[in-house]
C-alpha cells in the first residue's frame, strides 16, 4: 500500500460500512497526513469526514469556543505533535525549568483531553519519537535536563493520563519508530521544504495505526486466533513423527515454535479465544497438548479443538458456529499456502496472514500487521469455555456443503506417476520410512529391497509426484505392487497426508487399474494392517468401491471398474 | 544512458500517475504554471516518484533550483552518471 494508491481510494466510489468526522490538528503540515488517514479507510471501507486546523493552531482551536474545530463537532481529534518542535520548545525553556519540561508539557496535554471532551470527540494522541540530540551524548539517558531524558519521561507520562482519562488513547508512535527507524518515518528534507514531518513511505503505516485503533472503538476487533499444529505450534508432523521428535522447545528450531505458543498464551490470558484447525487425527493431535512437557499451551487454553480430516474452511464454519461471532473477528494462521488459500476463498472475511517461509519470522510478521488492537481488557470466563466444549459436540457432527469440485479445478493440479527409476529410488525410500498416518499395511521400503524390486519382475513400484498453482509438492505417494497369477496384490499403498481430500487416492486408483491391465491382472487385493497411527485409512479400500473378502482383505475386479472422475491432470 | 526524450517518457508517466487528472504531456520547456494539478502538493510526491524511480535522492538546493522540466531532465542525467 503505497501513499499514491492511497490517495486514488479517495476518488473511489464505494458504500461505507461506518462515517465518522474526524479533526486532525497538528504542529506540522498535516495534508498527507490527512490524505492518508482518509484514504486508508477507504480500504477498510470507512468513510471520514476530515476537518484539518490551519497549521500549528491547537490550542487556538480548542480554547476559542466559535472556533472552526468546534462548530465541525468530530466524533475523534487527532493531535499530532512532532518531536522536532518539541525540541524547539525546550530549547526555549530557561535552564532552571528544564527538568520540569515533560510536566508542564503534559498539563498542556491533558487541558487538550478536557476540552476533547466538552466538544465531545474522543481524543487520539501521537505519542513523541526520542532522538538524542547529541548535546550530552550518552549521559542524556541518566540527566534529568537532557531533551531525551525529558522526551522519555513525557512518554511514559502521557502513557499514565491516557489511563485514567477515559476517550483519550495514544497511538504509539514511539514504537514504530523502534519497528522501522527514525530515517524510514521522519522525512529531513520535507521537514525543512514544507514542514511536513513524514516521509512518504511511512505515511501509509502511520494512517493503518490510527485506524486500528479507531476500528476497535467501533466495536471492529479481533476475538479469536486459530491455529493450524504441525509446522505452525509446532515444528514436523505429529502423525508421522510422534510426540517424542516434533519439534518444541528445547528440539531442533522448536524454540521458534515455543515463542509463537508464549505469545498465544498471552493473548489467551487477554481474554482472545484460542481455537486448533488442523489436519489430523483427533488423539494424535491432542496428545502434545496433554502429555508434552515442553508444551506451553494446553489442553485447557483451547476453546474449541478441531483436528479432523476435513477441509479447513468446513473447520472453521464450525468453530464460528461454536463460538457465534463475526467471520471478521476471526485469524487463522497455518504455514501451508493450500490451506491458507482454500480458507481465503470460501471464507473471505476470515483474517489469513501470509506467513513467511521461515518460523524463526513467523511473530514479527504477525506482529506487524498489528491485528490485536485492544480497546479495554476482558477476561475470558472459564464457563464460556465450558459452554463451548458443548456445544462443539453438537456442531462438530454437522456436514456443510461445499463446492468442493470447483474449489479442486481451480487448483490446476497435475501429477506424474512412473515407474521407479534411479532417480525416484530414493524418494520413494524416503516416503515409506517417514509416512506413517496414510500407510495402508507399514511394512517399509529402503534403497536396498527397492533396488531388488526393481530387477524382479512380479514386482512393481510407481510413484505419484504432484503439482498445482501454488507450487510443487514432489513425489507424494507410492504404490508397491506384486503381481501373483491374475492378482495385483498392493503389498503398500503410501501418501504424504499433505495433499489428501484432493482426489488424489482416486487418480492413485485409476492409474493403478490402467497399469494392472497392461501386465493382464483381473483383479486387485488391498490388505489394511491397523497401527495406531494409520486409523485414518481404515475405511480406505471400502471408501475406494473395494469388496471386502475377509481376514482384512479387500478385492476389486478389473473389468468392471467404473474410473473416477478426478480434478487432476495427467503429465506424461 | 538514457535520452531525453526516453526521460520525458518516464517523467509523462510519473507525473500522470500523480496529479490523476489524465494525460500528462511534459516538453522541456514545460513549468509547474503549464500543467493543472501541477501545485506544491504534487511537486513533492513527483519528486519523490523521480527519486523512487531513478534511485538516487536530490538534495534540497538541487530542488529550488528547478524551473522547468529541462532543469529536471538535465539533473537526472547529470546524477545518472
Amino acid at each position: 500500500m503505497n501513499f499514491n494508491s492511497l490517495k486514488k481510494n479517495l476518488k473511489k466510489d464505494f458504500s461505507p460500512k461506518r462515517h465518522f468526522k474526524l479533526a486532525i490538528l497538528g504542529d506540522t503540515a498535516t495534508q498527507f497526513l490527512s490524505t492518508a488517514i482518509a484514504g486508508y479507510a477507504v480500504e477498510e471501507e470507512i468513510k471520514i469526514e476530515i476537518y484539518e486546523a490551519p497549521y500549528n493552531q491547537i490550542e487556538l482551536q480548542f480554547k476559542n469556543p466559535s472556533s472552526d474545530l468546534h462548530a465541525f463537532n468530530p466524533d475523534y481529534i487527532l493531535i499530532f505533535e512532532a518531536e522536532s518542535k518539541l525540541r524547539d520548545d525546550f530549547y526555549k525553556t530557561a535552564p532552571l525549568e528544564r527538568n520540569s519540561f515533560s510536566e508542564t508539557k503534559i498539563e498542556i496535554i491533558k487541558d487538550y483531553a478536557n476540552a476533547a471532551k466538552e466538544i465531545g470527540a474522543t481524543l487520539l494522541y501521537l505519542n513523541f519519537c526520542e532522538i538524542n540530540d547529541g548535546v550530552y551524548g550518552n549521559y542524556a539517558a541518566q540527566y534529568p535536563n537532557s531533551f531525551l531524558f525529558q522526551c522519555r519521561q513525557l512518554n511514559l507520562e502521557l502513557g499514565k493520563l491516557a489511563s485514567t482519562i477515559t476517550g483519550f488513547y495514544i497511538i504509539d508512535l514511539l514504537n514504530l519508530q523502534n519497528t522501522y527507524g527514525i530515517n524510514f518515518i521522519k522525512d529531513k528534507q520535507l521537514l525543512i521544504q514544507a514542514d511536513m514531518y513524514f516521509t512518504l513511505d511511512f505515511l501509509p503505516i502511520v494512517a493503518k495505526n490510527i485506524i486500528d485503533v479507531i476500528k476497535v472503538r467501533l466495536g471492529d476487533l479481533k476475538k479469536c486466533l486459530i491455529l493450524d499444529l504441525d509446522n505452525t505450534t509446532w515444528g514436523g508432523i505429529i502423525g508421522d513423527d510422534g510426540i517424542n521428535n516434533i519439534q518444541i522447545g528445547g528440539l531442533g528450531i522448536g524454540k521458534a515454535y515455543s515463542k509463537l505458543q508464549y505469545w498465544a498464551k498471552e493473548l489467551k490470558n487477554r481474554g482472545i479465544i484460542l481455537c486448533v484447525a488442523s489436519k489430523n487425527t483427533e488423539h494424535i493431535a491432542l496428545e502434545p497438548f496433554q502429555s508434552h512437557q515442553e508444551m506451553i499451551l494446553k489442553e485447557d487454553d483451547i476453546s474449541v479443538f478441531m483436528a479432523n480430516w476435513d477441509n479447513k474452511a468446513t473447520n472453521i464454519q464450525k468453530i464460528q458456529e461454536i463460538l457465534n461471532i463475526g467471520f471478521d473477528s476471526m485469524v487463522f494462521i497455518d504455514d501451508n499456502p493450500f490451506e491458507r488459500e482454500m480458507v481465503k476463498q470460501n471464507l473471505p472475511k476470515v483474517t489469513v496472514p501470509d506467513l513467511p517461509e521461515n518460523p524463526v519470522d513467523y511473530l514479527d510478521y504477525i506482529n506487524s500487521l498489528n491485528l490485536f488492537e485492544a480497546a479495554n481488557i476482558t477476561q475470558l470466563d472459564t464457563k464460556r469455555t465450558e459452554q463451548y466444549k458443548e456445544e462443539a459436540k453438537r456442531v462438530k457432527a454437522k456436514t456443510y456443503f461445499d463446492d468442493e469440485e470447483t474449489f479442486l479445478e481451480s487448483l490446476n493440479m497435475a501429477c506424474h506417476a512412473e515407474l521407479i527409476n534411479s532417480f525416484s529410488l530414493p524418494r520413494i525410500a524416503q516416503l515409506s520410512l517417514r509416512s506413517n498416518q496414510f500407510n495402508l499395511r507399514t511394512v517399509r521400503f529402503d534403497e536396498e529391497i527397492l533396488a531388488k524390486f526393481n530387477s524382479n519382475e512380479n514386482h512393481h513400484v510407481i510413484s505419484f509426484s504432484l503439482k498445482d498453482k501454488y507450487g510443487d509438492y514432489g513425489l507424494i505417494a507410492a504404490l508397491f505392487l506384486e503381481k501373483r497369477e491374475q492378482e495385483l496384490f498392493i503389498n503398500n499403498w503410501i501418501m504424504s497426508c499433505r495433499v489428501l481430500k484432493r482426489g488424489m487416492e482416486k487418480f492413485t486408483l485409476n492409474y493403478l487399474i490402467d497399469f494392472a491391465k497392461t501386465i493382464q491382472c483381473n483383479q486387485i487385493i488391498g490388505e489394511y494392517l491397523p497401527t495406531p497411527k494409520n486409523l485414518l485409512v481404515q475405511d480406505h479400500y471400502k471408501d475406494l468401491g473395494f469388496n471386502d473378502i475377509g481376514n482384512g482383505l479387500w478385492a476389486l475386479a478389473i473389468d468392471t471398474y467404473q474410473t473416477f472422475k478426478v480434478q487432476i491432470q495427467t503429465i506424461i | 544512458m538514457k535520452t531525453q526524450a526516453e526521460i520525458i517518457e518516464e517523467l509523462n508517466e510519473i507525473f500522470t500517475e500523480v496529479i490523476d487528472e489524465g494525460e500528462v504531456s511534459l516538453t522541456a520547456e514545460t513549468t509547474a504554471n503549464d500543467v493543472d494539478g501541477w501545485d506544491s502538493l504534487n511537486h513533492i510526491q513527483i519528486i519523490y516518484s523521480v527519486e523512487k524511480k531513478y534511485g538516487f535522492k536530490f538534495t534540497l538546493p538541487e530542488i529550488q533550483n528547478l524551473n522547468n522540466v529541462g532543469d529536471l531532465i538535465n539533473l537526472i542525467i547529470e546524477k545518472s552518471k
